[in-house]
C-alpha cells in the first residue's frame, strides 16, 4: 500500500473548510468532515487528481452514547490507481439527517439502509431507506449501546396458531457478564501515580495509552535507546476519553 | 409473447390484443439456486427480469452485537461462521487487524502457515461456488468431481484445527497449533492429484456449448460499474481492472509468493467464472511455495500478553500457568485506536474496522461482507435478462449469506 505521506494535505487543499479533523493513526488516515458538506467532499475525494478514490467501499456506524452527536458514520474510500485508502467520519445524532452519497457511489444505497437499520442514522436523499438486516416490522437500532444484546422479543412456532409468534424475551439463565476490568486499568478515575505510566512492559498488557501513542513512544525509545533511561512521555495526563459498553448485566432487558 | 397462457382467463379477447401486465414474483426464501436463504421479489415481463429487489437479513444473527459483547478471543469463532465456504480467510481479516492494533509481529511459520492455508481455503471457496454454478446452469458431473477436492481439503481443515469447517485456527500472533510434517507431504500429493482432477473437471466445463450459452454475455459489467458499485474479488479482476489486495496491499507472506493475477476481457459471468479458475490455479502454485519455502520455528509470537503459553510449558511453569488463566478469562487488553483492515478473501475484499477502546473487549467489530455490495448490483445486473439467467448472475456472484447478512 502506498505510503499516506501528505495525504492529509493534499486532502486539505481538495475539501478546504469542510475538514473539521484531520488524523493519522496506526498507518490509517482519518478525515472528519462537516456534516452539510459531506457530498461535496466525497465528489472532490473521488474526483481530484492525486486523490482519485474511486470505491466506497463501506460505510459503518459507531454508537458512543456520551457524546452530544452519538454516532460516528465512516466511510471507507479506497483507491485502486493510488492504491491508498482513507476514512472519511461524519458525526450525527438521530435526528440530523446525514447527506446521501447514493448520486457519488450507487453501493451507498445498501450501506447506508444498513447503517439506519442498526443505528437509526437518517440520511437525506436516500430513496429506499428500508430496513435491510432486521426482520420485517422489527422495531429498534439493535447495535445502538443502549440495545440490549438478548433484544426485547422472540420468535418462535405457534402449535395453536400455526404461525410465527413474537413474545417478550424470556431467559432461562440471566445473562452474565463480568467486569475484568482491575481498578488499575479499567476505571474511569486515575489512581495517583497512574498519570506516570509509560510504555507497557510488553505489548498487549494493560495500559492507557491509545495505541497511535504507543507507537510514537516506541519511536521515541527507539532513538533513545543507548541512553540508559530512555525518555518517558511525559504528556500523557489522561486514558483517551474511554467510551465504554454500560456492564451492567442485562439479564432484567425483558421487558416489552 | 401475448400468446401465454397467462391471459386464457380472458375469453373474448384475440390472440396479440392483449397487452401482458408485469408480474411479480417471489424467488425465495427457500429456493435450491438462491444459494441460502434470499428472498428476491421480482418484476418480470413475461420471462425477461424487469426489477430485481433482493431482500437480505434472513440469515442476520447480529455476529457485530455478540462480538461487542465477548473478548478478543472468544470473537474469534464468529468469524467462521461468517462464511462458513471459506472460514479460515475470515479470521484472517480479524487477526490481522488485531496484530495492527497491538504492533504485534508473527514469526515467519506462522505467516507461511496463514499464507498456505489461506490459499487452501481458496480452493475450497472455489471449489464449491464453480461446483454449484455448473449445477445451476445445468452439468452435474464436475460438480461431483469439485467436491471431492473440497472433501481433502477439509481433511486437512481438521488434521491442523480438529475442525473441518469452523476452524479458529488463525489467532492473534499466529496460528493455533504447529503442523505434523505428514501434514505437508499429504497437502503436496493433494496438490498434484486435485490439479489434474481440477483440469479434467474444467475441460468438461469450458469449452462446453450449453456452458458458453448460459454464461456468456450475461450481466455484462464494465468497469466504471464495477467501481461504482463497490466490487472486489473475482467480480472486479472479471470486469478487466487489475486488482487484487494480495498483490497489491499483500499481507504476511504474500509479497514473497510469485503468482498471476486473471482478468476478464467482457466482464460477464463466464469471464468470471474463468477467473476463479485461474485462481484455482493459482492458489495450487502458492500453497506449493508455501511447502518448498516452509521455514522452522515457532509458529505463534511469544508475546505472552496476547499467544497463550503451550501446554507442556504450564506444567512446569508457574507464571506460564498465570497468563494463560489471564488470557482464557480476561483476555488480552488491546489499545485505544481504529483499524480497517481488508484482505482478499476468495470472494473479494473483506474487511473487518475494529475500534478498541483499550479494555479486553472489542468497541465495534464492523465487517465489510463481499457479497453485501455485490448482491446490491443484482438489480442492474439482471435487468433485462430472463428469469433463468437470474440464478447464474446470482452464481457467478458467489454469495453466502452467513457473510451477507451476518
Amino acid at each position: 500500500m502506498a505510503a499516506n505521506d501528505g495525504l492529509i494535505d493534499a486532502v486539505k487543499a481538495a475539501i478546504g473548510a469542510a475538514l473539521v479533523d484531520a488524523v493519522d493513526a496506526v498507518g490509517e488516515v482519518s478525515v472528519t468532515v462537516a456534516r452539510d458538506a459531506l457530498v461535496p467532499a466525497m465528489t472532490a475525494l473521488r474526483d481530484t487528481p492525486g486523490l482519485e478514490f474511486q470505491q466506497l467501499m463501506e460505510i459503518a456506524g459507531v454508537d458512543y452514547p456520551e457524546r452530544p452527536e452519538r454516532f460516528e458514520v465512516c466511510y471507507h474510500l479506497l483507491s485502486v490507481t493510488k492504491n491508498r485508502r482513507i476514512r472519511v467520519k461524519v458525526i450525527t445524532d438521530e435526528d440530523k439527517p446525514v447527506p446521501s452519497v447514493t448520486s457519488l457511489w450507487p453501493v451507498a444505497g445498501w450501506l447506508e439502509r444498513e447503517v439506519y437499520d442498526m443505528y437509526g442514522v437518517l440520511f437525506s436523499g436516500n430513496t429506499d431507506l428500508r430496513r435491510i438486516l432486521t426482520d420485517y416490522g422489527f422495531q429498534g437500532h439493535p447495535q445502538r449501546k443502549d440495545f440490549p444484546l438478548t433484544g426485547y422479543v422472540e420468535l418462535r412456532y405457534s402449535e395453536e396458531q400455526k404461525r410465527v409468534v413474537y413474545e417478550p424475551v424470556k431467559l432461562a439463565q440471566d445473562f452474565r457478564s463480568f467486569d475484568f476490568m482491575s481498578p488499575w486499568e479499567g476505571a474511569e478515575y486515575i489512581l495517583p501515580g497512574d498519570e506516570k505510566a509509560a510504555l507497557p512492559e510488553a505489548k498487549g498488557a494493560p495500559t492507557p495509552l491509545t495505541a497511535d501513542q504507543i507507537k510514537k513512544a516506541d519511536a521515541v525509545a527507539a532513538a533513545a535507546a543507548p541512553a540508559p533511561k530512555a525518555k518517558t512521555p511525559r504528556t500523557v495526563k489522561k486514558p483517551a476519553a474511554k467510551p465504554r459498553a454500560p456492564r451492567k448485566p442485562k439479564g432484567e432487558g425483558a421487558k416489552e | 409473447m401475448s400468446e401465454t397462457a397467462l391471459t386464457s382467463d380472458v375469453a373474448e379477447e384475440t390472440p396479440g390484443d392483449v397487452e401482458i401486465q408485469n408480474y411479480t414474483i417471489n424467488f425465495g426464501p427457500q429456493h435450491p439456486a438462491a444459494h441460502g436463504v434470499l428472498r428476491m421479489v421480482m418484476e418480470l415481463d413475461g420471462e425477461i427480469v424487469e426489477r430485481i429487489d433482493p431482500h437480505i437479513g434472513l440469515l442476520h444473527r447480529g455476529t457485530e452485537k455478540l462480538i461487542e459483547y465477548k473478548t478478543y478471543l472468544q470473537a474469534l469463532p464468529y468469524f467462521d461462521r461468517l462464511d462458513y465456504v471459506s472460514p479460515m480467510c475470515m479470521e484472517h481479516s480479524y487477526v490481522l487487524a488485531i496484530e495492527k492494533l497491538l504492533d504485534l509481529e508473527v514469526p515467519l511459520r506462522g505467516q507461511y502457515i496463514r499464507t498456505m492455508f489461506a490459499e487452501i481455503t481458496r480452493v475450497l471457496n472455489h471449489c464449491l461456488n464453480i461446483a454449484s454454478y455448473v449445477i445451476d446452469v445445468g452439468a452435474l458431473t464436475p460438480g461431483l468431481w469439485l467436491y471431492e477436492i473440497r472433501e481433502d481439503a477439509m481433511g486437512f481443515y481438521e488434521r491442523a484445527s480438529g475442525a473441518r469447517m469452523h476452524a479458529a485456527y488463525f489467532r492473534p500472533g499466529g496460528v493455533h497449533q504447529d503442523l505434523p510434517e505428514k501434514l505437508f507431504v499429504d497437502i503436496g500429493d493433494w496438490c498434484d492429484r486435485s490439479l489434474k482432477l481440477f483440469e479434467d473437471a474444467m475441460s468438461l466445463v469450458v469449452g462446453n456449448r450449453i456452458f458458453k450459452q448460459r454464461s456468456v454475455d450475461i450481466a455484462v459489467v464494465s468497469k466504471e460499474d464495477a467501481l461504482a458499485w463497490g466490487f472486489s474479488g473475482p467480480m472486479i479482476r472479471g470486469s478487466g481492472i487489475a486488482w487484487d489486495l494480495r498483490k497489491s496491499q499483500p499481507y504476511d507472506v504474500y509479497d514473497r509468493m510469485d503468482f498471476d493475477v486473471p482478468v476478464g476481457t467482457r466482464g460477464d459471468c463466464y469471464d468470471r467464472m474463468l477467473v476463479r479458475m485461474e485462481e484455482v490455479r493459482q492458489s495450487f502454485r502458492i500453497v506449493r511455495q508455501c511447502l518448498k519455502e516452509m521455514p522452522e520455528g515457532p509458529v505463534a509470537s511469544f508475546d505472552r500478553k496476547v499467544v497463550p503459553p503451550r501446554r507442556g510449558e504450564m506444567k512446569r511453569s508457574m507464571e506460564a500457568l498465570i497468563h494463560h488463566f489471564k488470557l482464557y478469562t480476561e483476555g488480552f487488553h488491546v489499545p485505544a485506536g481504529e483499524v480497517y483492515v481488508a484482505t482478499e478473501s476468495p470472494k473479494g475484499e473483506f474487511g473487518v474496522y475494529l475500534v478498541a477502546d483499550g479494555s479486553n473487549k472489542p468497541y465495534r467489530c464492523k465487517i465489510r461482507p463481499t457479497a453485501f455490495s455485490h448482491l446490491q448490483a443484482m438489480d442492474f445486473m439482471s435487468k433485462g435478462h430472463m428469469l433463468a439467467d437470474a440464478t447464474a448472475i446470482l452464481g457467478a456472484i458467489d454469495v453466502v449469506f452467513g457473510e451477507c447478512d451476518r
